[in-house]
């Protein structure tokens, strides 16, 4: 689905507007914009520019305190490691399945195109529930992990997983309909000229999907930042330590610190607004180079 | 049995290396982090007696929990469906200032944490909010009620709806527009007899995915619902209880019951997106 976004140039909508057939009367077209723009507004905006008042409501000193606090600070750190970790895990999952799936032909194929995008169709509280039920305390490898003293549950590498989980698919469904799409033939032409594996996907695969693979590992980024619900379940929210900006923000909420909650909010709301805007860029970009390529 | 020769590609596809290599990391990455964890809710579940498991599943409060995760995600769905169609249509036949900032805001919803999400919306809409303070004089109160629950499933839904139809819009050729209104069709008609049709296997699509994503929805719902037992609990925030309560095996045959219903409609979904290809001639 978000693939479309970056296969296709967006047209110019004067051409339905100085065409009769395709046009509706000046009243139809503001009453449609109208309600379309105003549910935009409600729906979107309002919660967008609610988090940065809510932010600023006690001013600026109150904010970069909030920002600078002990914990706050360890929660950024944290949330920054486990993406960190999991963006590149997932990156390196997403360029394989794709060019398994992509570049060849096999049985179950479907399937397991099918298989990877499970994860997006788990709720984020089940995705954490699963690891509870492989690692915690009553778990079936809970007790080797407790004579060994690794503790995953309740600590980073729970984080990690869960994190991994939800984050899953982005990468892979970027890649597989875009590398679908190029097909084989510049790979198996370099291939015959003698070039080897690695160097067949460095230089001419690699420099085909760049957009695509930005695009997903973004996406993958802005997902891994932000993750609430399966992190939750598997932290244990232990302040300074297993505390991601998101649990961080729940956390000074339900202690009606609300100015706090928003300053960190207004962090991950602003790292969002990056995120759709590199995402338009990139979009423009993938634009570009498939019309330089046609 | 290795996995190259358990999914063996036809002949003529050997050229390209790395598929043994490619195909056997993805199948262990795969199975390693999400086939064998997603196993383990079913076998947990299975030490469970039939009669327990039923008794779990059909407790007074999860049933209520049932009712408004899946009436709510249903509603926003629909809702959803209704202005997602007007916004995709707006965003592809009209020119207006700010489209393109418009356009890129659409996807908020999948890159704003959803934590953040569900304190701005109940910020908004609590009795001293921008908007609460307006709807609470008319008596309706949004934050804290079943209402709650239904305005943050609204917003995280708002971009499935708008990016499975728009594509499909800019692709419709403005031919069949042409030949339906020279042959005396009203506009109306010609949307709902030519445009519609096209367009309605990926508004389904849309609303299917939109609902599937509503009823695991957890953190942007969590804030607003008040989470009253019996009147605004969602279900996954059942799983949560039972687990702060220790109860593993409670929390696992909830889990069950969401992941049998989120596989049922993930099939849907893909049946839905190969009817919205065959009718449009796109493929995905």
């Amino acid at each position: 689905m978000a693939a479309a976004g970056v296969l296709h140039g967006r047209a110019d909508a004067r051409r339905y507007e100085n065409n009769a057939a395709t046009r509706e009367t000046p009243w139809v077209k503001w009453t449609l914009l109208g309600i379309s723009l105003a549910f935009f507004a409600m729906f979107l905006l309002l919660p967008l520019v609610a988090v940065f008042t809510e932010a600023l409501r006690k001013g600026w000193v109150t904010y970069l305190t909030a920002l600078s606090d002990e914990d706050a600070l360890s929660a950024i750190k944290l949330t920054l490691i486990t993406a960190a970790i999991a963006v590149p895990l997932n990156l390196v999952f997403g360029v394989s399945a794709a060019w398994c799936i992509a570049k060849f032909q096999f049985r179950g194929k479907h399937f397991l195109t099918t298989l990877i995008d499970l994860p997006f169709s788990v709720s984020p509280v089940v995705a954490g529930l699963i690891y509870v039920l492989l690692f915690g305390a009553h778990g079936w490898f809970g007790g080797w992990l407790a004579a060994n003293d690794i503790k995953i549950i309740f600590a980073v590498p729970g984080i990690v997983l869960a994190t991994v989980f939800v984050t899953f698919p982005f990468v892979a469904r970027e890649l597989i309909p875009l590398m679908e799409a190029q097909g084989r033939e510049e790979e198996e032409a370099a291939t015959v000229l003698g070039a080897s594996g690695w160097q067949t996907f460095w230089r001419v695969t690699l420099p085909n999907i760049k957009w695509g693979l930005l695009y997903g590992v973004i996406l993958c980024n802005a997902r891994a930042f932000g993750e609430f619900g399966a992190v939750s379940v598997v932290s244990g929210h232990i302040r300074g330590q297993t505390n991601t900006m998101p649990l961080h923000v729940e956390i000074l909420y339900n202690e009606y610190n609300f100015a706090a909650a928003f300053a960190v909010a207004s962090l991950l709301a602003l790292l969002a607004l990056v995120t759709l805007g590199l995402k338009s860029f990139i979009e423009w970009k993938a634009g570009q180079q498939s019309r330089e390529s046609e | 049995m290795s996995a190259a020769t358990l999914f063996n590609p036809t002949r003529q596809t050997r050229v390209l290396p790395g598929f043994g290599l490619s195909l056997g990391y993805t199948l262990v990455y795969l199975s390693l982090l999400v086939l064998i964890p997603l196993s383990a809710v079913f076998l947990k579940t299975a030490t469970l007696g039939w009669s327990e498991f039923w008794a779990v599943v059909t407790a007074p409060r999860v049933v209520a929990s049932y009712k408004l995760s899946f009436g709510a995600s249903l509603l926003a769905a629909g809702i959803n469906a209704v202005f997602g169609l007007m916004l995709a249509w707006a965003l592809v036949r009209y020119t207006f200032p700010g489209k393109k900032l418009i356009d890129a805001l659409v996807d908020l919803p999948f890159a704003l944490p959803t934590a953040v999400a569900g304190i701005a919306l109940t910020a908004l809409y609590a009795g001293n909010g921008w908007v609460g303070s307006i709807l609470e004089p008319l008596g309706l109160k949004v934050a804290f009620t079943p209402l709650g629950v239904l305005v943050a499933l609204v917003f995280i839904g708002v971009p499935f709806v708008v990016r499975t139809v728009q594509p499909i819009l800019e692709d419709l050729e403005t031919e069949l527009e042409e030949a339906a209104a020279s042959l005396g069709a009203q506009r109306w008609q010609t949307f709902t007899k030519v445009i519609l049709p096209i367009l309605l296997p990926a508004l389904l699509t849309g609303f299917a995915l939109a609902f599937a994503r509503a009823v695991g929805e957890y953190g942007s719902v969590i804030f607003i619902a008040g989470n009253i037992p019996m009147v605004s609990e969602i279900t996954p925030l059942m799983i949560i209880t039972k687990l702060e309560q220790y109860d593993y095996v409670g929390a696992t045959a909830i889990a069950t019951v969401m992941l049998v219903f989120s596989f049922a409609l993930l099939l849907v979904i893909n049946l839905l997106q190969a009817w919205s290809a065959k009718r449009t001639g796109r493929n995905r």
